[in-house]
């Protein structure tokens, strides 16, 4: 429940100013909550006054949180290679590990493993539970989902992390639940808060503003990460650590889903997030022709053509394109965003671009809080005359 | 086949914006709209529903107001409406709505297949599908782009990855999260708006589910948000003056400068 | 301003405005520009229970009267004029078999019309008969328990999309005006063909082409009515959908003045949003007030010819002319205030104003809409 002490309340409306769901409402000078409230708990952190509070019933905390320790990672393998996300997850891993003093331990499942196990550890994991079965080939949510859960429910680490991909957005959920774990989506920030609690952050209502999550009665604290936010350990061949190979029993290896093939297809991949130069589109372009002016530029430039929520939404260009919270995550040397006006939601997906340079009508557009260079103009009249300027220097 | 689509009322993200001066979200002039995923998952199912036969459960957690998107999709093709509401929900984490969705569909006699769209767009976090799934013990299939066929109790379909795609076999039954480019979702229809103004919207309330209290809510929630705040800015950015020619040669030669 | 529609009136105008702005406005430009068939819209139509608006509920429509079609038209015509007259053709070439077909007739066709699993159209121009009909040169002669069809129709809209044709053609050319009658062609008929598809100035989403009918031979039982009677069928039809085609011209008018008011508060000149500038303004205003005047007496009509189907002429023919008038004003006006933006196919008042132009044309041009008007005053104020 949402409290509202009447005494301090001085009826100012920010409360009700600032509720994204509608559910405050100033009524003769003090503010009065509705049953939109979904305790998210924005207001009571900008009340002025502290006269909200969120009276949350008492847990009866029945998990030992002691019994947990340790950092894991969920090492995602497919079509024969380590996701990119599996070497961040190490990275941001080891400081978390390091920071609290306890080992760093990578899940390595699939088929045909290699020594993947090695780069592993060269990147900073001191542990390796390996599964290698041929049931693993293809990722499959279920033996992947049950796999994971019984190793967790063994070992019991006090992290578990795994990529913001297809992959771990599609079974780290089941895991979560059948532990009754809290879990975390789509991280973009990772810290270690002064109770040694996991502080997960990740953008919140639509993209619009930042949340910082915790789970403190529950064990393991869960998060997916954003993959290309956090950056990978450097390898170290000379590294030691233990690999630890399992054998699950065959009934966890059964799935009610077959796998009747797997396919690699470049129509659905659009080389976003290796293009050095990226340039994007947003809702300033007013409709699909203005992508043509977008995609001239990048092929200019030889670069990549991305987009904004907005744009994609109405339909302007295709969701393989789409940088931001729901879509890609991208880190090129120069992201030029042209009519994108920099909601929070589009913000997460390009932000470590090296170099940003925004063009927008409106001054006040909250992308240039966050350029390297901005300019501010009709996108139609700067970005023919950027083009010719570029033709020009070719030339 | 009874197919539950599950369906969300989010807040019209687009118009969600940020005052810049206060760094507080403005809420003015933003509706209430079905998420739009959900608006697929619901299409999704009545198609299935008018090549297969069966009835289609549209199934909503939310407050009392939730009852017009439920309407909505009842002029969208749902046979029945069932809006799952108490006070002791809110602040429900993905975990006590999976819980408390799970008591729902339960309490209705179950179901061989639900549907559900790949995230919603307030929360953005696509777990609800996955968690509920595991708690109705159904096979799962995330990010569905295209159902083929339904034969011999399964389901045929693709599933989108990041890197192509997967054919799979699903048996029912199962749970679906699919993404938007599955189906075109229709317009309600003039006959499907005059019976959803009649259609009644089932009410079921924590104690008509059978819901542990415990389980429910802010309390129910193993996530607790620590806090909310505006993203930090670059402050060193470089404004280009100078008429629109001006701008324009100074980007290109800053483009120069960085390839 | 508030018409005081009933919640079932209400409900059309809902769904209609949904499939305008999410099905027609997105595409509206592209379908424009390739100058495509909107066949997956009018689907979408279908789907919503829209098709079978104005047909009776035992023949699996609605049931509704002009009223409610021009409710819906409005808001088609909101997003697109050519898209619009796809689906109003469409009532057209249904509405002889609903005005003057037999029992049999209605089962057999109105229904496949009212689902949305054909489509209709209306076929009565020719080379030499367009505001003049006397100059139909199409004839249709018995042989044994068929008839024969001989002649060509020119620019029917729908031609080519269509699955049925109410065609008129001359029985007993003695006869004069009754010596024509009505027939119903099927697409699969021997003897029909298409001509070519016309390249026009706007209304590009519909298609627009010559039927050609060389020894098509029909069943006898396609005839609509009696033999003779297919002028007072094409007049009734004609008078019967003519509100429609005004209403066309009040949607186009509305968005024309909505586009126009949006860029007047946004284009900035002289350190001003231009529509803080009178002479804009009162643009604006004259645009609004024109188009509000013209629902009005569309609406109006509308109802009266629902409650008079005896009486519809003069009425019919007074909205027509003064809402297809100003339909072509506003969107000239349209274009003005967003000047040389106007004029780019980037935006879409230039599309509005090349469409505006059929609605003067069609359906009877304004002047023939005129004498009409001009003869009943004449009969009227007969003592």
């Amino acid at each position: 429940m949402l409290k509202i002490d009447a005494e301090k309340c001085i009826g100012c409306g920010v409360c009700e100013a600032q509720c994204a769901f509608g559910a405050i409402e100033v009524v003769a000078g003090v503010a009065v909550v509705n049953d939109k409230c979904t305790l998210c708990g924005t207001c009571v952190d900008n009340c002025e006054v502290g006269a909200l509070a969120i009276d949350a019933a008492a847990q009866g905390a029945t998990v030992d949180l002691a019994a947990y320790a340790g950092v894991w990672v969920f090492a995602e393998y497919r079509h024969g290679a380590l996701a990119p996300v599996a070497l961040e997850l190490l990275g941001v891993g080891r400081k978390i590990a390091d920071r609290k003093g306890v080992s760093l331990s990578a899940v390595l499942l699939g088929d045909g493993l290699a020594n993947q196990a090695a780069t592993l550890i060269a990147h900073g994991a001191d542990t390796v539970y390996q599964v290698e079965s041929p049931a693993l080939g293809n990722f499959n949510d279920e033996p992947y989902a049950n796999i994971l859960e019984d190793l967790i429910r063994e070992h019991k680490p006090e992290i578990v992390l795994a990529g913001a991909t297809a992959i771990g957005r599609s079974f780290i959920p089941k895991v979560a639940t059948a532990l009754g774990a809290g879990l975390t989506a789509d991280c973009t920030d990772l810290d270690v808060g002064e109770d040694g609690n996991l502080l997960q952050t990740r953008p919140a209502f639509g993209g619009n503003i930042m949340a910082t999550i915790v789970c403190p009665d529950t064990r393991p604290q869960m998060a997916t990460v954003r993959p290309l936010v956090m950056k990978a350990a450097a390898w170290d061949g000379s590294r030691t650590g233990r690999v630890v190979e399992l054998d699950p029993k065959h009934q966890r290896l059964a799935s009610r889903v077959e796998v009747l093939s797997s396919v690699l297809s470049d129509q659905d991949r659009v080389n976003l997030s290796e293009a050095n130069i990226v340039v994007a589109g947003g809702r300033g372009l007013d409709n699909e022709k203005g992508f043509a002016l977008i995609r001239e530029l990048a092929d200019l430039l030889g670069g990549a053509v991305a987009a904004s929520r907005a744009a994609v939404d109405a339909g302007w260009i295709g969701y393989p394109h789409q940088v931001g919270q729901t879509g890609k995550t991208v880190a090129p040397k120069v992201y030029i965003c042209c009519g994108i006006s920099g909601a929070i939601q589009h913000l997460v997906g390009m932000r470590s671009a090296e170099t940003i340079i925004a063009i927008n009508k409106d001054p006040n557009a909250p992308i240039f809080d966050v350029a390297t260079y901005g300019v501010v103009g009709d996108l139609f009249e700067v970005l023919p005359k950027l083009i010719d300027s570029l033709r020009a220097q070719k030339a | 086949m009874k197919i539950v689509c599950c369906l969300k009322q989010v807040p019209d993200a687009k118009n969600v914006r940020l005052d810049p001066k206060t760094n507080t979200l403005s809420r003015e002039g933003v509706q209430s709209i079905m998420n739009p995923y959900d608006r697929h998952a619901l299409e999704e199912g009545v198609r299935l529903k008018e090549k297969y036969g069966g009835t289609v459960v549209a199934l909503s957690m939310g407050p009392p107001q939730a009852e017009e998107m439920l309407r909505e999709a009842i002029a969208c093709g749902a046979d029945e409406a069932v809006l799952v509401s108490d006070r002791a929900f809110a602040g429900s984490d993905t975990w006590a709505t999976t819980y408390t969705l799970t008591m729902a569909i339960k309490a209705i006699d179950g179901c061989d297949l639900v549907l559900c769209g790949k995230q919603a767009i307030d929360g953005d976090t696509a777990q609800v599908g996955p968690g509920l799934a595991h708690r109705l013990d159904f096979a799962y299939a995330s990010y569905v782009r295209k159902v083929h066929s339904i034969q011999d109790n399964a389901l045929l379909l693709q599933r989108m990855m990041d890197d192509g795609y997967d054919e799979l076999k699903v048996a029912l039954p199962a749970l679906l999260t699919v993404v938007k480019e599955i189906n075109e979702p229709r317009v309600p229809s003039l006959k499907g708006k005059m019976r959803a103004k009649k259609a009644e919207v089932r009410r079921l309330d924590a104690a008509a589910i059978g819901a542990d209290p415990a389980c429910l809510g802010l309390a129910g929630s193993p996530t607790k948000v620590f806090k909310v705040f505006a993203p930090e800015l670059r402050g060193d950015r470089t404004m280009l003056a100078g008429t629109v020619h001006e701008q324009a040669s100074q980007l290109a030669a800053i483009l120069h400068s960085l390839q | 301003m508030d018409y005081f529609l009933t919640e079932e009136q209400q409900m059309i105008v809902d769904v209609a405005r949904q499939i305008t702005d999410e099905k027609i406005i997105p595409c509206r430009a592209e379908l424009d520009e390739n100058e495509e068939f909107p066949s997956a819209i009018i689907r979408d139509i279908a789907q919503a229970d829209l098709a079978g608006l104005y047909i009776e509920e035992q023949y699996g429509g609605y049931g509704g009267g002009s009223f409610d079609i021009v409710l819906a038209l409005e808001q088609f015509a909101r997003g697109c004029v050519g898209i619009a007259t796809s689906f109003a053709a469409n009532a057209l070439g249904a509405y002889p078999i609903i005005i003057s077909g037999s029992e049999e007739m209605k089962q057999k066709y109105l229904p496949a019309v009212a689902s949305g699993e054909k489509m209709a159209a209306f076929a009565l121009t020719e080379p030499n008969a367009g505001s003049d009909a006397s100059g139909i040169q199409t004839t249709a002669v018995l042989d044994g328990d068929e008839w024969v069809l001989n002649g060509t129709k020119q620019w029917i809209t729908n031609g080519g999309e269509a699955n049925i044709y109410s065609v008129i053609a001359i029985t007993d050319r003695s006869k004069g005006a009754r010596g024509a009658s009505m027939f119903v062609v099927e697409d699969t008929d021997p003897g029909f063909s298409y001509g070519q598809k016309e390249k026009k100035l706007g209304i590009r989403a519909s298609s627009t082409r010559e039927l050609i009918f060389k020894d098509c031979r029909i069943p006898k039982d396609r005839l609509i009515g009696r033999p003779g009677s297919g002028f007072i069928t094409v007049m009734k039809t004609l008078d019967k959908s003519r509100p429609g085609i005004a209403i066309l011209g009040v949607g186009l008018a509305q968005a024309a003045l909505d586009e126009s008011v949006v860029y007047a508060k946004q284009r900035v000149q002289f350190g001003k949003p231009i529509i803080a500038f009178q002479a804009v303004q009162h643009l604006l205003a004259d645009m609004a007030i024109q188009t509000e005047a013209a629902r009005a007496l569309v609406y109006q009509a509308a109802k009266h010819i629902d409650a008079h189907p005896n009486d519809m002429s003069k009425a019919s023919s007074m909205c027509k002319v003064f809402a297809t008038d100003v339909a072509m004003k506003v969107t000239v006006d349209a274009v003005q205030v967003l000047g040389g933006y106007g004029y780019m196919r980037d935006y879409p008042v230039e599309k509005m104003m090349r469409d505006a132009k059929i609605l003067q044309i069609y359906e009877g041009t304004n002047q023939i809409q005129r004498n009409v008007v001009g003869q009943a005053l004449n009969k009227e104020y007969t003592a």
